[in-house]
């Protein structure tokens, strides 16, 4: 089991009872920390074997299918709040996914890591590509195919008609107020359908 | 770790019913016996009990092997022993051959009681809410109040579902493996291919034929070379058999030339010299008839909204007879209900036969599954 600092922030936008969707759920950590703490009406999405079990294990409803697929069965404003934790990046199909999440939920809870933070431009300035805490493969075995700052997400929400609710920086785990984009190593979204 | 290991010598068990079932069909049975097997032990609170429901071809003979026929192992044996994902040390699970079978439960081979011969042509339609019916009279002699999950792939699978339709209140869990919720119309297409191909064998006399003193074997066999098309993928095919030919080279005759012309006589003959031609027409019908939404305006959501289960669905890549998508139907109308429902799609060449095979991925899942039930 994982516990990660951004559970904390998500917790705090869920209220008791909620239906909720988790997208790429790993193991089911957040979804079993919110059973607990928020007796949410949870379901996890994951396509990797080896995840789907330790749901399995972790006694998560979980639903195995591809993300890059969209989310075609699941029903209009059926959630509450449709998750992603740290896995936005890893899917190309970027724009799709978060309209899909907009459209199954009322609003998405979205995390990842920024690219624009100052260790990982030091990085690049220096030559290499940057592994930190929040980008810790290296480039020959990342997972993640979309590279993006908290500044390019803003301008993607501004563009396609996503409200942008509440946004948290941090940097490892410290809560960022001032420049995020250039301090923060990752950030929390919470999303909705612009009106 | 304990090795997984067998649920080792078993014998059948007969349970005799007296009250007359009513029948979806209209018709009735005055009396019946049910032929089951059971492995592991029911718990003082009785709870620990799990129903294995099996398809077309099955019988109650899921695991383990007699001791008159140490080589007649059960069907399920890799999934249901001591260690195994469904680990007998921990739950009573229970196999029973469905009304109409062949393997011992009532069926057309039976002798009718009001004539003194066999049922053959008479024995009346059976569907799988019958089923259930008298499975649930056998639970209830059992002394099953509620199960700890009914399990069954393929047909298996839709008399899980149907069991948490038609009991709510007696099914924990619900796993369905390779199933649908109901059939579509090719599937329909390959039932009626098999029938035909037994309805026309001369040898059939309109279903009286043990009167004749012979069986339609050629049609049996027919219609089990079409089915066994059917449950492979092409891959799976291609792989085994490939375009190897027995002699090297073509012959120009209609003998055996291909491997898999062999492979499917062989299954064919095989199934044709044990299995009823009767058993087979009625159990396609149970499956085409099978349509829980059909009293729902086709409303899927609507049907399953009765059960109060928990749900594994399970299906296999290449299994192109009962699809991932159809198994996504029946999450998605769970998921509706806001039923708690798990889904896993496993990757396999095998086709609809996976469900039956011993894949390392499905297995952890059904045994995480069945672990985390609570008993």
């Amino acid at each position: 089991m994982v516990y990660r600092y951004d559970y904390d922030v998500i917790t705090e936008w869920i209220a008791p009872g909620e239906k909720i969707l988790d997208l790429g759920c790993g193991d089911g950590s957040l979804l079993k920390h919110l059973v607990a703490v928020r007796q949410v009406h949870g379901y996890g999405v994951e396509n990797d074997p080896a995840n789907l079990v330790s749901c399995l294990d972790n006694g998560i409803n979980v639903i195995q299918m591809d993300l890059e697929k969209g989310l075609a069965g699941f029903e209009d404003g059926f959630f509450d709040h449709v998750i992603m934790s740290l896995s936005l990046q890893a899917i190309q199909n970027t724009q799709g996914i978060l309209a899909e999440m907009l459209r199954v939920g009322r609003e998405a809870v979205v995390s990842f890591p920024n690219f624009g933070y100052w260790r990982h431009r030091q990085s690049i300035l220096n030559g290499r590509m940057p592994v930190s805490d929040s980008l810790p493969h290296q480039w020959f075995n990342t997972p993640n195919v979309r590279f993006f700052t908290i500044g390019d997400f803003d301008a993607l929400c501004e563009q396609t008609g996503i409200a942008v609710r509440e946004r948290l920086a941090f940097d490892e785990g410290k809560l960022v107020l001032d420049e995020p984009n250039f301090n923060a190593s990752v950030a929390v979204y919470r999303l909705g359908r612009e009106t | 770790m304990i090795q997984p290991s067998s649920v080792g010598i078993v014998a059948p068990q007969s349970a005799h019913f007296d009250q007359p079932l009513t029948l979806r069909s209209g018709g009735v049975l005055p009396a019946y016996d049910l032929v089951y097997e059971t492995y592991g032990t029911l718990n003082a609170d009785r709870n620990n009990a799990v129903l294995v429901c099996h398809a077309l071809s099955g019988s109650h003979h899921v695991a383990g092997c007699y001791a008159d026929a140490p080589d007649n192992i059960g069907w399920w044996d890799n999934l249901v022993g001591p260690g195994k994902p469904l680990d007998t040390r921990r739950y009573f699970v229970i196999g029973v051959n469905n009304l109409g079978g062949c393997h011992g439960t009532t069926g057309p081979r039976s002798i009718n009681p009001a004539t003194g011969k066999r049922w053959g042509a008479g024995f009346p339609f059976v569907t799988v809410e019958d089923w259930v019916e008298a499975q649930a009279r056998l639970a209830d002699r059992l002394g099953i109040e509620r199960f700890a999950a009914v399990l069954g792939g393929s047909l298996g699978g839709m008399q899980a579902i149907s069991w948490s339709l038609q009991y709510p209140e007696r099914v924990a869990n619900v796993v369905a493996v390779a199933s649908a919720p109901m059939l579509t119309a090719q599937n329909i297409a390959f039932n009626e291919v098999a029938r035909q191909a037994i309805l026309t064998d001369p040898e059939f006399h309109g279903g009286n034929y043990y009167e004749h003193g012979v069986v339609p074997a050629r049609g049996l066999k027919l219609a089990r070379m079409l089915g066994h098309i059917t449950y492979l993928s092409d891959d799976s095919l291609g792989e085994k058999f490939g375009r190897s030919l027995r002699h090297g080279k073509a012959m120009y005759n209609y003998g055996v030339e291909f491997e898999i012309e062999s492979y499917l006589r062989y299954q064919g003959d095989k199934f044709a010299g044990h299995f009823d031609a009767n058993t087979y027409l009625l159990t396609t019908k149970a499956l085409d008839y099978f349509d829980p939404a059909f009293d729902h305006d086709g409303n899927l959501a609507a049907a399953l909204a009765k059960s109060s289960a928990d749900f594994l669905i399970v299906s296999f890549t290449t299994d192109w007879r009962f699809a991932p998508a159809r198994s996504r139907e029946i999450v998605y109308a769970l998921l509706h209900n806001r039923r708690k429902v798990s889904y896993a799609e496993i990757e396999s060449t095998a086709g609809h036969d996976s469900f039956l095979l011993d894949d390392t991925h499905y297995h952890a899942v059904l045994s995480s599954y069945f672990k985390r039930m609570k008993v």
